[in-house]
């Protein structure tokens, strides 16, 4: 049971899914056609007319994996956030949850669990548009997704931990507008976080979506990069810290 | 007899003479404290095998507290507890496997059907997906809600939720049912429709646990009851012991226009009942005989505007043990 009970929390979620999941089919099919199609092609072909300084790379090959890794932050924060203010406080599922042998921990993993089953699909699709696009070859656009996975639960994991402490959802739209859509725009998505001033760029690279950003990029592009090991442990590092107070917070709240 | 672990602590002589079974909860001196407040302050009681048993009490007095102890979600901060014959802080997980729960506020999951949110609630106990499938179904019958099986919840009547709360928490086959406050917002016909489930499942040996501000409620379910105030029980009983020990066989309300309404030590009133408590809207007289009270209040002149003669009910021991009434 207590091994199981994690388990039990996903199918939970995909139960849910089942029913929900042409509620987000749009933002998970369409978005990433019109990006990269509006950015990657429109804009692009403006930036490598202009003799693009991104290593012979064209601006499609070099936004798509960017982009990728950004928008699995953004499925992640968004999953993270209201679906645990629900839980917690407004339908109050989790505390049905609790009163059964399952402990507020099996909730948070499984919680993350799900996020990762989201998390595959989405940058599935994604990848494979990109693919389809031209902008990585099909092996590489496979390798991509577990990078974009752990690129989003390196920020599930702790706006979990953020969304408990909450009491209701004012937080969230200063999460949003005040650090993921920044992290989207200056983590090396659109442009190499190497144009930012110095000081942004320490900034940018204490956070998560610049490691997950130049991981997903370096297996796009088949460029090795010296510090794929540091941005893996980064972003494991966000991840476990990250389950570990949401795990702590939620039990907090929910055995009182 | 119940194994009471580590009984040579200090301070623990408690060894309670069980003659025929474990009871099901058995708390002693048990509190619950939040910083400075106190929520359930040094509470003894214990519950037996097949009983009905309530605690009966007004917003505050520290029922959802106590209830939240037993369901092993809630740490108590002093005393002893043992539900089931387990320690709280050491087999939470395991207690819970046993028991069933009906929150005050029904956490049903409003994404899912009726059906579904009985279905997941089995697997949470580790129930096969037939198992929970086949169980789902039979307490929806049970509950009168299998006609709304793949129904969303949302738009479910509050009688209907609460009944559906009901029959998840009854999907692990619980040893024990804790209701909190299981009627508490229902319209009259609703809760009588409640009442006749839970009375049922009484029937069929189900022991029930619970909460509630109406003494109604606790006179129609509890075999046995403790009346709780301010964080603490100040009387325990069957309704019927409880009334014939702190009420009159009968009681005389009566109404008086404002401005003719007679005070408590008004003469009129003497000698008329056993004990006179005067409440802002109406005047209660305990007696054994309301309508010889009744002549003599108008023998002495007093012309009351509304009279009504009635039993002694849980509200009037309330009344008499706290100087205040259930509902405000």
């Amino acid at each position: 049971m207590r091994t199981g009970g994690s388990i039990r929390i996903l199918e939970h979620h995909l139960l849910r899914y089942r029913r929900t999941w042409r509620g987000s089919a749009i933002t998970t099919f369409v978005s990433p056609l019109f990006f990269l199609g509006s950015i990657g092609i429109g804009l692009g072909s403006f930036v490598d007319a202009g003799g693009s300084a991104l290593a012979g790379v064209g601006y499609l090959a070099f936004l798509a994996p960017g982009l990728l890794a950004s928008s699995a932050m953004q499925t992640a924060a968004f999953e993270s956030t209201y679906p645990v203010m629900g839980g917690l406080r407004w339908d109050r599922t989790y505390q049905a949850a609790v009163a059964t042998p399952l402990l507020p921990r099996h909730i948070a993993i499984g919680n993350l669990a799900f996020v990762a089953v989201r998390l595959v699909i989405a940058a599935s699709v994604f990848s494979a548009i990109a693919v389809a696009l031209g902008a990585t070859d099909p092996l590489r656009g496979a390798l991509m997704v577990p990078a974009a996975v752990l690129t989003g639960l390196a920020f599930a994991a702790p706006i979990q931990a953020f969304s408990a402490t909450q009491r209701g959802d004012a937080g969230f739209t200063i999460l949003f507008r005040f650090v993921i859509t920044p992290l989207a725009l200056f983590s090396g998505t659109f442009f190499p976080i190497a144009e930012l001033p110095a000081i942004l760029q320490l900034v940018a690279w204490l956070t998560p979506l610049a490691h997950g950003v130049a991981l997903t990029r370096a297996i796009a592009l088949g460029t090795p990069d010296p510090a794929m090991a540091l941005h893996l442990a980064v972003l494991l590092a966000y991840l476990v810290v990250g389950a570990v107070a949401a795990a702590a917070l939620f039990r907090r709240r929910l055995i009182a | 007899m119940i194994s009471l672990a580590g009984g040579s602590r200090p301070g623990d002589g408690y060894h309670p003479q069980v003659t025929t079974a474990d009871p099901l909860v058995l708390a002693r001196d048990l509190s619950k404290r939040f910083g400075s407040f106190t929520a359930v302050d040094g509470i003894s009681f214990s519950v037996a095998p097949g009983e009905a048993f309530g605690f009966l009490g007004p917003n505050g007095a520290g029922k959802s507290s106590t209830m939240r102890m037993i369901g092993c979600v809630s740490p108590p901060t002093g005393g002893e507890l043992r539900v089931l014959g387990m320690d709280p802080a050491r087999d939470g997980a395991r207690i819970r496997a046993l028991l069933g729960v009906v929150p005050q506020q029904d956490s049903l999951d409003m994404e899912l059907t009726v059906r579904e949110n009985l279905i997941l609630y089995g697997r949470y106990f580790d129930l096969s997906y037939r198992e929970s499938r086949a169980r789902a179904d039979e307490l929806l019958d049970f509950v009168q809600l299998a006609d709304r099986a793949g129904d969303e919840v949302e738009p479910l009547s509050g009688g209907m939720k609460r009944r559906l709360t009901i029959a998840r928490g009854l999907v692990n086959r619980p040893r024990l049912l804790l209701l909190d406050e299981p009627t508490t917002g229902l319209d009259p016909q609703a809760r009588h429709l409640l009442w006749d489930r839970l009375y049922r499942l009484k029937q069929d040996g189900v022991s029930l646990v619970l909460t509630t501000h109406y003494m109604d409620e606790a006179e129609q379910l509890c075999d046995r009851l403790v009346v709780m105030d301010k964080a603490r029980i100040v009387a325990e009983g069957s309704p019927r012991a409880l009334i014939a020990e702190h009420a009159t066989r009968e009681v005389l309300e009566v109404r008086f226009a404002p401005d003719a309404r007679p005070a408590e030590d008004d003469p009129r009133l003497a000698g008329v009942a056993e004990r006179i408590e005067v409440l802002p809207d109406r005047t209660l007289l305990y007696t054994q005989d309301g309508e010889a009270a009744a002549v003599t209040l108008h023998d002495r002149g007093l012309r009351p505007v509304a009279t009504l003669v009635r039993r002694s009910s849980l509200e009037d021991v309330f009344l008499r043990l706290t100087g205040r009434t259930l509902v405000d």
